[in-house]
């Protein structure tokens, strides 16, 4: 019976890692544009204007109460039926991610902005600065240090949400592990397998995260 | 030092007001400012001493009146802020220095970025001000590194290398130790006595007698009360200025209590 599981696991293994690709490859391309969009969200949102205030709190009011589910099947089989836009299940997966984390990593870019003292803006302007440089030099740098910790919790939700995927017909690894348990009925076994691969994952990141926080605090 | 009638004022304040919502924080004020005079604004807190620097290079804007600066008229709507403010210098209470930069980059990021200035250039006059203000060694540090006075130091140090015709003292000293003051005062004077035009808000009643041409005494938003330092400080003309020196002549002559 132990030869049998270890062998199962053995075999299983191939299927199982192109599944977890799946996963990161997603977790990834959320991740990159979540980053980029989110710090541009975030400056944004720091912006006192107000049809943009309005706009970006509409967005981000659309992703907080609406579960990241319903978004996926929206996009899904919402987008074919009303727009008569396809799209693979992948690029849908990538797609909904990388909004909801944009919200998140925008709220994290926010913040990180807001908590720079006025007096830098100040003495920045004071100096000749144009809003853009201002940006660039000043705020932005001072921004990234604060966003990192935090930023790197949301990616850690992320890489657990791709999860989700599989009701939209990614085959992820949660998928893999379905198809491979309903062919041998080792249920405990493969989930167990993917309990440790998503351990394996996030929990570096949150070690990393709770000591950038401590170093740069 | 006095102007010679000719000259034509740097900034010229006429009529200038402003208000935040209903709440008016500067009425009526009508202020010349000639190159190389030094002017200290004196006020009780909240008289809208800071309000009318911070107007003077933009960060807060007007409502009323006009600003001119040498041939330019100063209004919100001036599309040439940056221009402006790279002529006039300011100093703050907290220092803001830039904390992710060391000294030096603080120092040179107006002079390269928004004047484009040769690095070699602005280089150079950049270690020539640290010299004089005595932390040439400071140069690679962090702000964190250093005291409040060498901070503040540094931050006049910023202001001056990009050549400003005036600079802008807002309670320079405001935050720092009472020993530290020293140092950061005669960082002024000595700016005073070649010649800069300045404009410093400051509670250090010494130092504004010691330092300034002319004294404006601020309330409520209005000057109320103008005049050269010795006849200020010893014969004030408004009760409001009488009543505002004498919070500061009497803590200084306070009486030790008696030892039983």
């Amino acid at each position: 019976m132990e030869l049998l599981g270890l062998e199962l696991l053995l075999q299983s293994m191939p299927q199982l890692v192109k599944g977890l690709i799946q996963t990161l490859m997603i977790a990834c391309y959320s991740i990159i544009f979540s980053t980029i969009g989110g710090i541009v969200f975030g400056a944004l949102q720091t912006i006192r204007l107000l049809w943009l205030n309005l706009l970006t709190r509409f967005y981000l009011e659309l992703f907080r109460s609406i579960p990241i589910l319903v978004w996926l099947f929206f996009v899904y089989f919402g987008l074919p039926l009303f727009f008569n836009v396809h799209l693979s299940s992948f690029a849908c997966a990538v797609l909904v991610l990388s909004l909801w984390g944009i919200t998140e990593i925008g709220e994290v870019a926010r913040g990180a902005f807001q908590s720079i003292a006025r007096g830098q803006s100040d003495a920045g302007r004071s100096i000749g600065l144009r809003t853009i440089q201002l940006y660039r030099y000043i705020l932005f740098p001072q921004a990234l240090r604060r966003m990192i910790p935090p930023s790197i919790n949301v990616y850690t939700r992320i890489i657990k949400t791709t999860s989700l995927t599989v009701l939209i017909g990614v085959t992820e690894v949660v998928k893999a592990g379905q198809q491979i348990i309903e062919r041998t009925g080792e249920a405990i076994l493969i989930y167990g397998c993917l309990f440790f691969f998503y351990f394996l994952l996030c929990y570096p990141l949150s070690v990393l995260s709770r000591k950038l926080e401590k170093s740069i605090i | 030092m006095t102007h010679d009638a000719a000259a034509s004022p740097i900034l010229k304040l006429m009529n200038v007001g402003k208000s935040f919502r209903k709440q008016v924080v500067l009425k009526n004020i009508h202020l010349s400012v000639y190159p190389g005079e030094v002017t200290v604004i004196l006020g009780p807190s909240g008289c809208g001493k800071s309000t009318l620097l911070r107007c003077l290079n933009g960060l807060e804007f007007i409502n009323e009146g006009s600003i001119r600066f040498n041939e330019l008229e100063l209004t919100p709507k001036c599309p040439q802020w940056q221009a402006v403010r790279e002529r006039i210098g300011m100093v703050f209470q907290s220092y803001h220095l830039f904390p992710h930069m060391k000294v030096i980059d603080n120092i040179l990021l107006g002079p390269l970025k928004v004047q484009k200035r040769s690095k070699d250039d602005a280089l150079a006059q950049a270690e020539e001000l640290l010299e004089r203000v005595g932390l040439l060694d400071k140069r690679d540090a962090y702000p964190r590194e250093l005291s409040g006075g060498q901070q503040q130091r540094i931050a006049i140090v910023r202001a001056l290398c990009m050549n400003p015709e005036v600079m802008l003292f807002d309670e320079v000293t405001a935050a720092l130790d009472p020993e530290m003051v020293k140092e950061v005062l005669e960082v002024m004077l000595q700016l005073a006595r070649q010649g800069m035009t300045m404009i410093i808000v400051t509670h250090e009643m010494g130092f504004a007698r010691a330092v300034a041409d002319r004294i404006l005494f601020m309330d409520k938003g209005s000057i109320i009360e103008q005049g050269n330092p010795t006849s200020f400080f010893s014969e004030p003309q408004t009760d409001r200025a009488k009543r505002f020196l004498q919070q500061f002549y009497e803590i200084e002559t306070w009486k030790g209590r008696e030892v039983i």
